[in-house]
């Protein structure tokens, strides 16, 4: 399997406009994967299924991941001068990181015996814009489980030809596997005494 | 009567039973279970029902396709949120006298999934349960074991009196509210009639 980064760069040359970056995974796996921008993700991914070098021609698997918002706090060293001496002092500063919600694509070749490539597609927020462009018209098999990231989750994909709940009811209104998701209370029986 | 009498009367060849001992003894020994399974613990139920375990033995190996002809619902397994609502219709389906046994932690309590989002809380929320098997999943001999004591447990029934089994209560025949999917689970989330169970006094 070809570098993430000459990856990278082949998407670049064949999708001119394509927003690619590469998230490191710092954990022993190390197993790296592309950012793709949304406005370009179909032709990024037709490129990826089509490319005589990759044919990526196999979604094995298509998952989600809640980020909710957090507070980030980088740690800095600061050379200060105090009553004429030169010091180094540590300074905090903090921001907040908005919530989004990401989309990871496994992805492999069948023809080439090669993979996988993780693609990720990360929504704008948690609420309103959870949406993604669909890649069910890439990798027919991706149906049934961005289904699942759509019903667990609640990210919207567009174009996908049949949008539903498919593990919950219909009726059902809650994403239970976000973060902030808290089940409704159950009637706990009250334990008999011990005698 | 005097169970001296009864066994010095047998001795001499002599069978003396009632009316109510002979209904229990036949209805004892013709349970049809209703064949449906839901998760894992349906493995092991049709193990027990198969040649090594041999559920016949007990009069029981006739699993009903259908819950017109069936006694007996075992509740084999983890009842999602989403399947809650068929097990109860089936069990109204299931004409009396009818018992359950939940088969299993899950079908007990949720087992291991009971802080899930979509897994209830144990059957015996919406169902009136008979024998509890505890167990994940029980071993055959273990529902073999619940099996006879349901067996007892309808051997003892009483067929007169404030004790009798629903099916010869006046009054028209129990069906048990189905609970509907709402927006963020079963609503009623349980059938306040059965649950929470009333305290022993003993």
């Amino acid at each position: 399997m070809e570098s993430l980064e000459q990856i990278k760069l082949w998407i670049e040359g064949a999708v001119p406009d394509a927003r690619i970056e590469i998230v490191a995974n710092p954990g022993p796996a190390a197993q790296h994967s592309l950012l793709v921008g949304l406005d370009q993700a179909v032709p990024v991914a037709r490129f990826l299924l089509e490319d005589s070098r990759l044919r990526l021609d196999y979604a094995s698997n298509v998952t989600g991941v809640d980020w909710p918002e957090t507070m980030l706090k980088e740690k800095r060293k600061v050379k200060q001068t105090i009553d004429g001496v030169e010091r180094e002092i540590e300074e905090t500063s903090e921001h907040v990181r908005p919530g989004y919600l990401e989309v990871v694509y496994h992805l492999y070749s069948m023809a080439l015996k090669q993979g996988p490539v993780i693609l990720r597609l990360r929504t704008r927020d948690r609420t309103a814009s959870a949406r993604v462009p669909s890649l069910t018209p890439v990798w027919r098999g991706a149906e049934f489980q961005e289904r699942e990231v759509f019903d667990l989750f609640g990210v919207l994909f567009d174009g996908h030809p049949d949008l539903r709940r498919i593990l919950m009811w219909d009726g059902f209104r809650d994403f239970p596997m976000r973060k902030d998701y808290t089940p409704t209370p159950e009637v706990e029986p009250v334990p008999a005494p011990i005698p | 009567m005097d169970e001296r009498l009864r066994t010095e009367l047998s001795r001499q060849g002599v069978f003396v039973t009632t009316l109510g001992e002979l209904y229990n003894w036949g209805r004892k020994n013709s349970i049809w279970p209703l064949g449906f399974g839901l998760a894992c613990c349906a493995i092991e139920m049709i193990a027990a029902s198969m040649a090594r375990w041999d559920l016949a033995r007990f009069g029981a190996e006739v699993f009903r396709p259908s819950p017109r002809q069936a006694d007996l619902m075992i509740v084999a397994g983890t009842v999602t949120k989403k399947m809650a609502p068929q097990v109860v219709r089936l069990y109204n389906q299931m004409p009396e006298p009818k018992y359950v046994i939940a088969m299993g932690a899950c079908a007990i309590s949720g087992g291991p999934f009971r802080d899930g989002y979509n897994v209830l809380q144990g059957i015996d929320r919406y169902l009136p349960v008979d024998v509890h098997i505890p167990g994940c999943p029980p071993r055959p001999e273990a529902l073999l074991h619940g099996f006879m004591t349901l067996q007892k447990l309808i051997e003892e029934q009483e067929l007169t009196g404030a004790r009798r089994p629903r099916h010869l209560a006046d009054g028209p025949p129990s069906e048990f509210p189905i609970p509907e999917h709402g927006e963020h689970g079963l609503v009623p989330s349980h059938n306040p009639e059965l649950w929470p169970p009333a305290k022993s006094s003993a």
